[in-house]
This record gives structure tokens, C-alpha cells and sequence, in this order.
């Protein structure tokens, strides 16, 4: 078995699974995908590989490269397909929507003056958020129709194309906290909750991360949403969650190339340990299908 | 597949192009990798591993994220 593990920087997370791949003895290429070139007509060398891990850090650049490989007929872990669903907010909330899993409610409009009748209607407080990208970064809490007029402008002028897309977002009136869940296929395997002064809770803004009881409410709707994006095998996602005091559990967001490198410690759980086995197992079953062994 | 990771060599360090501070690996580092110098905070990168250079990492873009 041969595994590619695509990246354009290694951090501490590339560094885990690298090591997990190196101490099960599958033979690996960590490879750059900032310096490869693709011939769509030619997959060379890339029909060696079983599976290929995307940990690109450009959801444009994953989409891409996987968009390629799995063209080649390698198998890539998370497909195409999730990257899609999970890199886009409003993808992902019309997959939940779709699906019936809860999530906080959402209006998107595509002009400024539709964007305040969005806003108004959904009522203040309310979240701008862009559709893509991540770490909390460019969210906005609108709390009245002043913020709500200036914020509008300023993506309008200020904003790239992407921002055109306004997505409105109920603010969730959780406790200081939010839940992340790390799922393998689609099976919870350990979570975090991290909390902070800040409504931003998650930790690249400074929210400190404890270990989370996997409920059974919460491994089922983590489950549900891993197959909401990522179809009935699941895939290797992170489940972010929000307790509502009147709905209960509400999918936030997931995320395809989930950094766990501080969720280790605190959950006990070999997270890259975990996700190269899934990965191993997705390859396997690849190789025997490809070969006529299953049926 | 190389060992280099457990070769051992005298020093995995390097100094930050940014303010002069020596920044040190762990272990050996790979191409690619990031690391933060603890002198001045900046984000660097392996761009070469014999001789071992680091540069300032790109800004993060707008799509990036996990
Ligand atoms: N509708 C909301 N109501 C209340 N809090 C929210 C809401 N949306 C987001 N937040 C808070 O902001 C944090 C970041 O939001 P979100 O996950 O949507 O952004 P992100 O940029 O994709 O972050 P990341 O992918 O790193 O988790 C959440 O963890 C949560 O604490
Ligand atoms: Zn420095």
C-alpha cells in the first residue's frame, strides 16, 4: 500500500499523521502540491498511491488537486466532494438544511439593500459570516440596524468577490463555550469543549480547550452531520456545535482539515493515530474493490 | 523511506531572517515546515533543508482554514 499526503505547509498536525503513517509502515510520499503540476491526461506516477490525504491549507488549492486525483481514480480522503460542502458555509448549512439536522437559522442575500432586509429579518443580535475561510476570522456580531448598515458597506467596498455573498447567521445565545467533535467515518471519537470571554469561542481566538463527554445526543448528531456532507461512510471531520438554550445541540460548522494538535492532551485520544487507520482502511477496501475481491 | 528524522545531527538551528534570532528544531525538520520564532513571533518556513533555510511564511489568504 502506498499513501500521498498532499500539503502546502507542514505544521504539527502534518508532522502527527506523517509519524502515524511512518509508525505503521505504510510507505508514504508527503508531497507539496505548491510544486506539482498535473497532467490531466496523464496520471503518471499518481496511480501508484491507494489513497491520498489532502492537509492543503488552501480550500481552493484542495479542491483542485483532489478534483484531479480522484479523476486518476486514487481515492482522496476527504473527496472532492467534502471539501466542497465543508469549505463553504452556505453549502454546508443547505446540506444540514436538506437533511434535517439542526443548525442555526440562515438567510443569504446578494446585494446590500437585500442584505439588511436579510439582517432585520433575522433580527439582532445576528452573525455575518463569509462563506469561506476559517479560524474565526471577518465574523461579525451585529447588534443593531447602525452596525448592521456600516458592516455592509464596508464588505461592499472593501470586500473581494467573495463577499458579495452576505450570510446571516441567528446569533446563538450559548453558554461561553462551543463544542468541537472529532469524527472518524462517522463515528465521534472524542471531543473538546473550548471557552472564552469572547463570543468567538473557538481557540484560535484565545478560547481554552477541555476535554468533552461524548454524549449519545451528541455522537448522533455529529454522525449525522459527518453524513449529511460526507455521504454514509463519513469521512474525517470536526464537528463544531452550539448549545442553544431552546434548541438544544445546533451543527455550526464542519471542517474537512481539522487542526487537533492541543486536543490530544486533553481528550487522551490518538486523533492522527485514529484518522490514519480510517485512512488505511478506506485505501484497503479501495484496492479490493478496484480488484473485484468485494462484491 | 529516508530516517532523516532520526539522524542525529548537532543542531537543527537556524537564524530568523526577521529579527536575527537563533530558531531551533526539535527535530530535523522537513521541507514545508512552519514554525514560530520566539524571538519576533514570525511565522517561518523551511525553503531549504542542506543548507537549512528558513524564510517569512506567506500571509494567510482568504480561503485558508481547516
Ligand atoms: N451563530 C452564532 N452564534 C453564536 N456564536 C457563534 C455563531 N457563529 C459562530 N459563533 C462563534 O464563533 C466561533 C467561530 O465561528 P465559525 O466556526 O463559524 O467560524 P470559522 O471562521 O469557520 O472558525 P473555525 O473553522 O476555526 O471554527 C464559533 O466557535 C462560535 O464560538
Ligand atoms: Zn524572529
Amino acid at each position: 500500500m502506498r499513501i500521498a499526503l498532499l500539503h502546502s505547509r507542514i505544521r504539527i498536525e502534518e508532522r502527527l499523521l506523517i509519524d502515524a503513517l511512518t509508525s505503521r509502515n505504510i510507505d508514504h510520499d508527503v508531497i507539496d502540491l505548491r510544486e506539482q503540476t498535473f497532467d490531466i491526461h496523464e496520471p503518471g506516477r499518481w496511480t501508484d498511491y491507494d489513497a491520498a490525504i489532502d492537509r492543503c491549507i488552501s480550500q481552493t488549492h484542495a479542491l483542485a488537486a483532489t478534483r484531479v486525483i480522484e479523476r486518476f481514480g486514487v481515492p482522496t480522503i476527504n473527496p472532492a466532494s467534502v471539501i466542497e460542502a465543508c469549505g463553504d458555509k452556505l453549502t454546508t448549512s443547505l446540506l444540514l438544511a436538506r437533511d434535517g439536522v439542526p443548525t442555526p437559522r440562515v438567510r443569504v442575500a446578494l446585494d446590500e439593500a437585500a442584505a439588511l432586509a436579510a439582517i432585520e429579518h433575522i433580527g439582532y443580535p445576528c452573525v455575518l459570516k463569509p462563506t469561506t475561510g476559517s479560524w474565526g476570522r471577518l465574523l461579525a456580531r451585529i447588534n443593531d440596524r447602525d452596525a448592521a448598515e456600516a458592516i455592509i458597506e464596508h464588505k461592499s467596498t472593501l470586500g473581494s468577490v467573495a463577499h458579495s455573498v452576505f450570510y446571516v447567521q441567528e446569533y446563538v445565545d450559548k453558554p461561553q463555550r462551543d463544542l468541537r467533535v472529532f469524527v472518524v467515518g462517522t463515528q465521534a471519537i472524542c471531543g473538546i469543549s473550548r471557552q472564552s470571554d469572547h463570543w468567538i469561542t473557538n481557540t484560535a481566538r484565545g478560547g481554552r480547550a477541555g476535554a468533552l463527554t461524548i454524549t449519545r445526543d451528541i455522537a448522533d448528531i455529529s454522525a449525522r452531520a459527518a453524513r449529511s456532507v460526507a455521504g454514509e461512510s463519513g469521512g474525517l471531520l470536526a464537528i463544531d456545535l452550539l448549545e442553544c438554550p431552546r434548541r438544544g445541540l445546533l451543527v455550526s460548522e464542519i471542517n474537512h482539515t481539522m487542526e487537533f494538535r492541543n486536543s490530544i492532551e486533553p481528550t487522551g485520544v490518538d486523533i492522527p493515530g485514529r484518522m490514519i487507520d480510517w485512512v488505511i482502511e478506506r485505501a484497503r477496501a479501495g484496492a479490493e474493490a478496484a480488484a473485484g475481491v468485494s462484491a | 523511506m529516508s530516517n532523516a528524522a532520526n539522524t542525529v545531527t548537532t543542531s537543527h538551528q537556524v537564524e530568523c531572517p526577521e529579527c536575527g534570532a537563533s530558531v531551533r528544531f526539535a527535530r530535523a525538520p522537513l521541507a514545508g515546515e512552519v514554525t514560530r520564532c520566539t524571538g519576533c513571533r514570525a511565522e517561518l518556513e523551511v525553503t531549504s533543508l542542506s543548507p537549512l533555510r528558513v524564510e517569512l511564511a506567506p500571509e494567510v489568504q482568504e480561503d485558508w482554514g481547516e
